[in-house]
């Protein structure tokens, strides 16, 4: 029995990490409907920079955090209004297109840096550090990624209801037309929304490289697990966001209970019940 | 002569291969109230956006204060001081009641309004203020809208058939409110199906059709008659 409960618990903390892989993803949809194919790559490319900024700096990945996050969320304004802005339209297929061509070049050109070697990024004494709680012990790394998690997706939520910049948000998602009357540079707008993706995406990459080892093929996957918390939590609920990734990490973890082969699949068939019983996901936005 | 606050010269707009506007030329003096009149697809709203800068022309098609802005972006001209109240009211649904206004402040030029003036002139606002902006009747919204656009402080006001939907009681209630609005030294352009009720309000009157101007003058003078054959297009 407390081996099953057990089980729940990390895969509780397993879906915080899930849930930041989400949240940018649920921003930039919530935002400008685009649905970035390129996330994935983008976590592991944060993780690798933040690979390269422990080794050259002899810092905690903690601390590279303090340059990844900057240099993700100038990227991803550069990048929004470089490239993605002018893909944006009426038609949904040009971002999707633009942002898989994106997702290949990542892909490559860490391959080319770094070559297809797992590395990982050294978490030091935090790593193996656990606690007992009541008889379930649980890593004080997940533990961590989890109060991230919820600390992330509330600071989201204070940016997005109670500040201009997430007043803005919300305007040009309603009618992008009518917020540019009030001011607002839609171009401008988005290239924040990215920035704040981004900044969120170098939080997940950091703390992806510390818990487990990647390489540059990985993103893909966990592009799917941000899209299935996303869609589990329902569109545009940040919260939400952060049960999807909670009953995908519990499912997964579950799964692996059962058969270690059924971590990935546990997960996936867990999407799909969702997907059947409530097509618009467990917690969908309510208006205002 | 001094400097008009508005200036149209030639001003054509598209969408695709239709032609909804055919080189229009108008002028407005700074403080001047105008009403534009027009059936329906006569191309009132079409004038509106291509001022606001959401349809974009040739630099010099419109002026403002001599400068050019008919190929700037809407949130430039916003900034410059020019608002639009667009048709349908077009609030934010996501935002509360407080919250639409607020986005209106956003451009940040400085002026007598602010959220404080604008409860004043509509009192049921404030009661309403955390609400969403859906919840409110028609007429509310509208009350949204306008206030909306005057958090901008802006210098030239375009108001896009404000009556429209609303009960007569609720309009009659918007239009005893529109000069403490205008009266404060900006200039106003008044799109408007409900002919009198603009015609009241204003000094001169344009009245479009087909894109074209086929009626202008002084509100005193103008004639039930011509207003009628430039509306419908038939000889009076
Ligand atoms: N987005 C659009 N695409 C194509 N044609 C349009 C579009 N918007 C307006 N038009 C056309 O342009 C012409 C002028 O439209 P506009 O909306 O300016 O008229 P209006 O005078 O505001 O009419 P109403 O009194 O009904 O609001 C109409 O013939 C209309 O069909
Ligand atoms: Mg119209």
């Amino acid at each position: 029995m407390i081996e099953w409960t057990g089980a729940i618990v990390q895969g509780v903390l397993l879906g915080g990490l899930y849930a930041l892989f989400a949240a940018g993803l649920s921003l930039i949809f919530g935002v400008m409907r685009l649905v970035n194919i390129a996330h994935g790559d983008l976590i592991i490319l944060a993780a690798y920079m933040g690979l390269t900024t422990t080794v050259m700096l002899g810092v905690h990945p903690f601390l590279a955090l303090l340059i990844v996050m900057p240099l993700m969320a100038g990227l991803g304004y550069a990048l929004q209004r470089g490239v993605l802005n002018q893909t944006l339209g009426d038609d949904i297929l040009p971002p999707l297109l633009v942002t898989f061509g994106l997702s290949v070049i990542i892909q490559n050109a860490l391959l080319e840096f770094y070559t297809a070697d797992p590395r990982k990024l050294p978490g030091g004494a935090v790593e193996t550090a656990s606690l007992d709680l009541g008889g379930i012990t649980v890593g004080v790394l997940p533990l961590l990624t989890f109060g991230i998690a919820v600390a992330v997706i509330a600071g989201l939520q204070f940016v997005f209801y109670r500040t201009s910049l997430g007043r803005g948000f919300r305007a040009v998602s309603d009618n992008q037309d009518i917020a540019q009357l009030m001011g607002l540079n839609k171009a401008h707008v988005f290239g924040l929304a990215m920035a704040l993706a981004l900044a969120v995406v170098a939080i997940a990459g950091i703390l992806l490289g510390m818990r487990t080892s990647f390489d540059p093929a990985i993103g893909g996957g966990r592009l799917i697990f941000g899209f299935e918390a996303v869609i589990i939590g329902g569109l545009g609920n940040l919260w939400g966001t952060l049960a999807g990734g909670v009953i995908l990490g519990v499912a997964q973890t579950l799964g692996a209970k059962i058969d270690p082969g059924y971590q990935i699949l546990a997960g996936h068939i867990a999407f799909l019940i969702v997907l059947a019983v409530r097509p618009n996901g467990l917690f969908p936005r309510v208006e205002h | 002569m001094p400097e008009a606050t508005l200036t149209l010269s030639n001003l054509d707009a598209h969408y695709g291969d239709f032609q909804a506007l055919y080189g229009l030329d108008l002028e407005l003096a700074a403080g001047e109230v105008v009403a534009v009149i027009g059936a329906n697809g006569a191309g009132k709203t079409t004038l509106m956006r291509s001022i606001s800068g959401l349809l974009r022309n040739r630099p010099d098609a419109v002026r403002y204060r001599g400068q050019p802005i008919g190929a700037m972006r809407a949130d430039q001209v916003a900034a410059l001081g020019i608002a639009l109240v667009p048709e349908g009211r077009q609030l934010f649904p996501s935002l509360s009641v407080e919250e639409n206004l607020m986005i209106g402040g956003k451009v940040g030029r400085a002026g007598p309004w602010d959220l404080g003036k604008v409860y004043e002139l509509f009192p049921i606002l404030e009661e309403r203020k955390a609400q969403a902006s859906t919840s409110l009747s028609g007429g509310q919204q509208q009350m949204v809208a306008i206030g909306r656009a005057l958090m901008a402080n802006p210098d030239l006001i375009l108001f896009d058939e404000i009556s429209l939907g609303l009960a007569p009681v609720v309009i009659r209630q918007i239009y005893q409110a529109l000069p403490s609005i205008v009266g404060e030294g900006m200039t106003a352009m008044i799109v408007e199906q409900d002919i009198a009720q603009a015609l009241a309000m204003s000094s001169r009157v344009f009245c479009l059709m087909e894109g074209r101007i086929a009626l202008e003058g002084r509100t005193e003078d103008v004639t039930h008659d011509q207003i009628t054959a430039a509306y419908f297009g038939v000889e009076a």
